[in-house]
């Protein structure tokens, strides 16, 4: 095995930083393979399930949340230096989240509105990516994580292999799944030609067009997927509004509501 | 056996002397569900009509009818009450000749472990024209060269196919123009033609599977009027094609038009996002994945649809030889219209619509080609 030497379980920790912690449940969510994932690895710093926390150096750091503090920015570059790999594993990890949406407005302005004393809140003016501060080695998206494929990416680490994670849009999984195409066949308008797989197509199987909770794919021809939602009749608002949520700031999304936001 | 590159179904005409007429589709699909088979036909679900397994005639679409466009699909109702009053469907028989995904095999302590493939014997009921033509060209892809495919071969051997000469062609077919239809001509055990007034099926067979079928289920020897009336159905058919295209010499200029201007028009359009490729009824491109359980004991290999519109496809020494969509888009026409011919001696394209119909933006490979020759 490449990674882990023989009486030597590779040890774990799950970190938290802006977030809902909800990709760190997708771990706790792995019923069935629980007791296998611990047999091959020591959890040793997993506040989520446990408030006991192993000393590090850890060999694999699984990082949730973005960074929209002084002090995580500072938290963040420790994480770094006691794991030997880290995977970042959500949209708020990956590319801001949903608390993204402060890059677009003056985040003084909504702690002003929101809470009672706003001088107590201590923020950053944008929330960013773990990547945007330190080193990654891995991102896995989503809005929240697929299970299967964060028990792919501990997999493929542990053999020491390149986790099987395509880039491709969300229409492959949705062909493969044998969906009918919800943007086609029903107007709806639908992410999927420019959002990265990973869900396994999940709303279009539920007749719901693809929110974009996976990021951009590699491929985002987005004036042209623009048009055609225009031409279903989403209103140019609308179109601005559909790529801000969980990947905002992503280029290729931050660029196709900026383009709908031109083009109105 | 394997190594044979004959087609599996080649229609043998004959068996039945004559065409047949049923005014029922009942007893045909309780003779096929008698003789082993499950019966996959048509069936409207979430807008549109699906391949599902059915148990009884009555679950058919009777009445429904679609339309189609360019980037746009929806179910109509029809004032007749024709059972397959409509054109292609989003599914096509890849589906059962090449599943979307399957596990080729297994290695445990480092033994390999054989995964028998899945064939399970299925007829196809209400197959097109268009949709056998594909199947033919797949037989060559799949049976015809050096490797022959094994499993490909156990699932299109456990097929029955009841094709149906389309009545009501669709918004984007142009069988005509690829000369695959209408009509089904060969490569069915039988084909349904149906009429109206009074509301009735002729059925020819093609294959002695489907005569021991026809033998099993209340007919009536069809006469000369039925025999016309199914002519005139496919002739006035013929004459209604949604769309038409001119492939004459098509070998010679498209890939010459290497640098044509067109590409960059249609880059800008074309979203990259397989849809086409995965609705075509030919394109058989798989990638392999391997993957390991959790304690490194057991390894699968399996083989899942790709597209030629994917980065990985054309991944080499980690980047991609086809990175701009104009590239990616050039491939997948040159090849699906001309080089397909060099490499397969046929079209890969049988005119079925279906990557028209079910292209996010709408792009239209008919137009591409007129703008390019
Ligand atoms: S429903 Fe959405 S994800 Fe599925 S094929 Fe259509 S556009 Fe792609
Ligand atoms: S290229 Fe388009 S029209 Fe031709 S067979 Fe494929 S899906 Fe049908
Ligand atoms: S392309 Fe021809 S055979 Fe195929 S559905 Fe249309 S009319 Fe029928
Ligand atoms: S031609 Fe249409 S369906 Fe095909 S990849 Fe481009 S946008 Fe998608």
């Amino acid at each position: 095995m490449g990674v882990s030497e023989p009486g030597h379980r590779p040890r774990l920790a799950v970190w938290k930083f802006a977030s809902c912690d909800g990709c760190q449940l997708t771990l706790l969510d792995c019923e069935d393979e629980l007791l296998s994932i611990a047999a091959e690895l020591e959890i040793a710093y997993f506040l989520e399930a446990s408030s006991a926390a192993g000393p590090g150096p850890y060999d694999l750091s699984l990082v949730e949340g973005s960074i929209t503090t002084a002090e995580d920015a500072e938290r963040v570059r420790h994480v770094r230096r006691v794991s030997k790999r880290l995977v970042t594993i959500g949209a708020c990890a990956t590319a801001g989240g949903i608390q993204a949406l402060r890059d677009f407005a003056d985040v003084r302005e909504f702690t002003s509105v929101v809470y009672a004393r706003p001088e107590y809140i201590a923020t950053l003016e944008r929330s960013t990516p773990i990547s945007a501060h330190v080193p990654v080695d891995f991102e896995l998206r989503g809005c929240p994580i697929d299970k299967r494929q964060l028990l792919e990416v501990i997999t493929a680490y542990l053999a020491d292999r390149r986790p099987v994670v395509p880039r491709h849009s969300v229409c492959v999984e949705c062909k493969a799944r044998g969906n009918v195409c919800v943007l086609v066949a029903h107007g709806t308008p639908c992410l999927g030609p420019v959002t990265q797989a990973g869900c396994g197509a999940l709303c279009p199987a539920f007749n719901r067009g693809c929110y974009g909770c996976f990021g951009p794919g590699e491929t985002t021809n987005s004036r042209a997927l623009n048009r055609q939602l225009r031409t279903l009749g989403m209103s140019d608002p609308d179109l601005v509004r559909v790529y801000r949520t969980f990947n905002a700031t992503e280029e290729p999304f931050r660029r196709a509501s900026e383009e709908a936001e031109d083009d109105a | 056996m394997e190594g044979d590159i004959s087609p599996i179904v080649w229609s043998v005409r004959g068996t039945v002397e004559m065409d047949v007429v049923v005014w029922s589709l009942e007893p045909l699909v309780a003779a096929l569900r008698s003789a082993g088979y499950s019966v996959v036909g048509p069936t409207v679900k979430d807008g549109a009509v699906r391949l599902a397994e059915i148990s009884s005639a009555a679950e058919l679409p009777a009445g429904t009818g679609d339309a189609q466009e360019p980037g746009h699909y929806r179910l109509t109702e029809r004032d007749d009450d024709l059972v397959f009053g409509f054109a292609a469907s989003p599914d096509s028989a890849k589906r059962f000749t090449q599943p979307p995904r399957q596990t080729l095999f297994r290695m445990r302590d480092r033994e390999i472990e054989e995964v028998e493939p899945e064939a399970p014997r299925v007829a196809l009921l209400g197959v097109r024209a268009c949709d056998l033509a594909a199947m033919a060209v797949q037989d060559r892809v799949f049976l015809g060269g050096r490797h022959p495919d094994p499993a490909y071969r156990r699932r299109r051997e456990a097929l029955f196919l009841v094709a149906v000469n389309c009545a009501v062609p669709g918004g984007t077919c142009f069988c005509v123009s690829m000369g695959t239809g209408p009509k089904a001509t060969a490569g069915f055990d039988l084909a349904l033609t149906e009429l109206a007034a009074p509301h009735r099926f002729l059925i020819e067979t093609g294959s002695e599977r489907g005569a021991e079928i026809v033998t099993a289920i209340p007919h009536q020897a069809a006469t000369g009027d039925d025999v016309a009336a199914a002519e005139e159905v496919s002739r006035t058919a013929a004459g209604r094609m949604g769309r038409t295209v001119d492939t004459a010499g098509v070998q010679e200029w498209l890939p010459a038009a290497h640098d044509h201007p067109r590409w960059d028009d249609v880059a800008s359009r074309c979203l990259a996002c397989t849809n086409c490729t995965m609705v075509c009824p030919t394109c058989f491109c798989s990638t392999v994945e391997d993957v390991t359980d959790l304690s490194g004991e057991v390894a699968e290999r399996s083989e899942r649809w790709d597209s030629c519109f994917t980065l990985d496809f054309s991944e080499v020494g980690g980047a991609p030889v086809r990175g701009s969509q104009r590239g990616r888009y050039r491939q997948w026409l040159t090849h699906k219209f001309a080089t397909w011919f060099d490499q397969f001696g046929t079209s890969g394209c049988v005119g079925c619509g279906r990557c028209i119909t079910w292209c996010p933006t709408g792009i239209d490979v008919t137009e591409e080609l007129s703008c390019i020759r």
